[in-house]
């Protein structure tokens, strides 16, 4: 508990989220140390979505606290919690096409004092070289590998000190998950605190620092990622062959 | 050839006030999904105020700019009071919030002022009319296309150019990832409330000077017509309300110019016809629109 209180960066503490009459959260803890990546993983409707847009502000959860950097951030807007370093890569990407890559990451860069936002576009022309000759291209002409590229280089526009990442891989063709991961691995190394929901749960908790395994609402198990990967037990009652 | 190029020039002067309203009606619905039957009473505020300053003998050079600023100011204080707190609510909700707000409106003109029009002295240039070569050219639609041709142009550039701009759009298509990129739900919200108000309220002392009166009702026949130019344009889209508005002026003109007399009070019945064949064959209206997760 000592540890909660005073190394996390990210404590998620007995969150409930309903729709409606529905319950899709039942009291979830989760905790984030910096630094560390950590996988949520588990089947479709287990609320792995529904815990990080709760997490983030765009549902407001009905019991429990969310605290970031020891803040109670509960229920905050996104637009705050992006601001004070907590930012979302929203499942399906969700860039937006009618705008072009620029102004994606213009728009992205919201946050940062205007002094910088160019200085951080050319950070992230950097980090992601399939954008940078797309720059004035309508981002609804990208790829699907491309477009979540764009997705996580807005999120970093905000220089995050806690990256949520949702389905990073959904939809892309196996060489983008490459990618994807190849990603993963170099913002970990830059000593980022990243917490990645994904569909392919063994090769995530087998790179993840710690995992959380959700099934229909409610945390069913948690460890070390690689210690979770190999649990055959995990994959075949809850998450399925992945 | 001469009619038909006279009657475009007039048809433009009238839809270029129902372009600058369908804007800000287009604009709204982008960001809210709300479709805004409380926007005419923008037109009425700016009405009133122009009746109230002319009786004074204000010249027309203080009033215009106070009457936009009402109008500006009127279209904060609705998002704040009425909008604010159903934000999040059903289109439905909204919608009927935009209703109640049209009628507690005309109420309060009716009670606070009088439900017999409020007249006021239109100034020359408003019915100056000039004659180049074969045609007869009225000065104030020539101000009206070319007030309104400035306001698009400068539309355009405020939304590639400008954080608020960029905020605009990005909302229009996702609001809640907007958000997720520390975009301010209220501060874009109530600013785009502010902008469509400048743009009614452009449209409205253009509309007003040639009025000469103010009545508490005034507001909803402009605003009808707004609403359907932004459908007709494909509603959210911003170049579409353009084109919706112009078209609905221009045809409104030819057909009052090509109706026997007998049938002139029936331009709005055919207007419609019109418009109704035109959703048979694009039900989505002129032109495209991403659309838009609900705030």
């Amino acid at each position: 508990m000592d540890q909660r209180q005073h190394g996390m960066i990210l404590e998620i503490d007995r969150l409930t989220t309903r729709y409606g009459a529905l319950t899709a959260l039942h009291a979830v803890s989760v905790h984030v140390a910096p630094g560390e990546l950590v996988a949520l993983v588990g089947p479709n409707g287990a609320g792995k979505t529904t815990l990080l847009s709760s997490t983030v502000g765009l549902l407001e959860p009905a019991e429990g606290t969310v605290r970031f950097e020891g803040r109670d951030i509960t229920g905050f807007d996104p637009a705050a919690n992006v601001a004070a370093g907590l930012a979302l890569v929203p499942e399906r990407r969700r860039i937006f096409k009618d705008l072009t890559v620029a102004e994606n990451l213009r728009l992205a860069g919201t946050t940062v004092a205007k002094s910088q936002r160019k200085q951080r576009m050319d950070e992230m022309a950097e980090l992601f070289p399939a954008l940078r000759t797309k720059w004035d291209l309508s981002a609804g002409f990208l790829s699907g590998g491309q477009a979540q590229q764009l997705a996580v280089a807005r999120a970093l526009m905000s220089s995050p000190k806690v990256l949520l990442l949702d389905e990073p891989c959904l939809g892309l063709a196996p060489t983008m998950v490459d990618v994807i991961f190849a990603l993963l691995d170099q913002l970990r190394s830059q000593g980022r605190t990243i917490v990645v929901v994904e569909q392919q749960a063994q090769r995530v908790l087998s790179i993840a620092d710690r995992g959380y395994v959700m099934r229909t609402g409610e945390i069913v198990a948690e460890g070390s990622g690689p210690e979770l990967a190999g649990r055959s037990d995990l994959f075949d009652t809850y998450i399925g062959g992945s | 050839m001469t009619q038909f190029v006279q009657n475009l020039i007039d048809g433009l002067g009238n839809g270029s006030t129902y372009a600058l309203l369908a804007v800000g009606v287009s604009m709204l619905f982008g960001v809210m999904h709300l479709v805004n039957f409380a926007h005419g009473e923008l037109l009425t505020i700016s009405a009133y105020v122009i009746y109230g300053m002319r009786s004074n003998d204000i010249s027309w050079w203080a009033t215009i700019p106070v009457a936009i600023l009402s109008a500006v100011m009127l279209s904060m204080l609705i998002e704040f009071v009425a909008f604010r707190r159903v934000r999040t609510a059903s289109a439905f909700t909204l919608l009927l919030t935009s209703f109640a707000i049209e009628i507690l409106s005309h109420a309060a003109w009716r009670i606070g002022v009088s439900s017999t029009p409020r007249r006021y002295t239109a100034p020359d240039i408003a019915f100056k009319v000039v004659e180049v070569g074969p045609f007869n050219i009225e000065v104030w639609d020539v101000v009206s296309i070319g007030v309104a041709v400035a306001c698009f142009v400068g539309t355009a550039i405020m939304l590639r150019t400008t954080m608020f701009g960029l905020s605009i759009r990005a909302a229009s298509e996702d609001f809640d990832a907007a958000r997720l990129m520390g975009v301010k739900a209220n501060r874009v919200i109530s600013g785009a409330f502010a902008f469509a108000g400048l743009l009614a309220g452009i449209a409205a002392a253009l509309w007003l000077v040639r009025r000469g009166q103010a009545d508490p009702r005034m507001g909803a026949e402009p605003l009808l017509k707004a609403v359907i130019a932004a459908i007709i344009g494909g509603l959210g889209s911003l170049p579409g309300a353009v084109v919706g508005g112009l078209a609905l002026g221009v045809a409104e003109v030819y057909f009052r110019s090509w109706l026997p007399s007998d049938l002139q009070g029936l331009t709005d019945s055919f207007v419609f016809v019109l418009i109704a064949v035109l959703f048979v064959v694009r039900p989505q209206g002129l032109f495209d629109v991403q659309s838009a997760e609900r705030v």
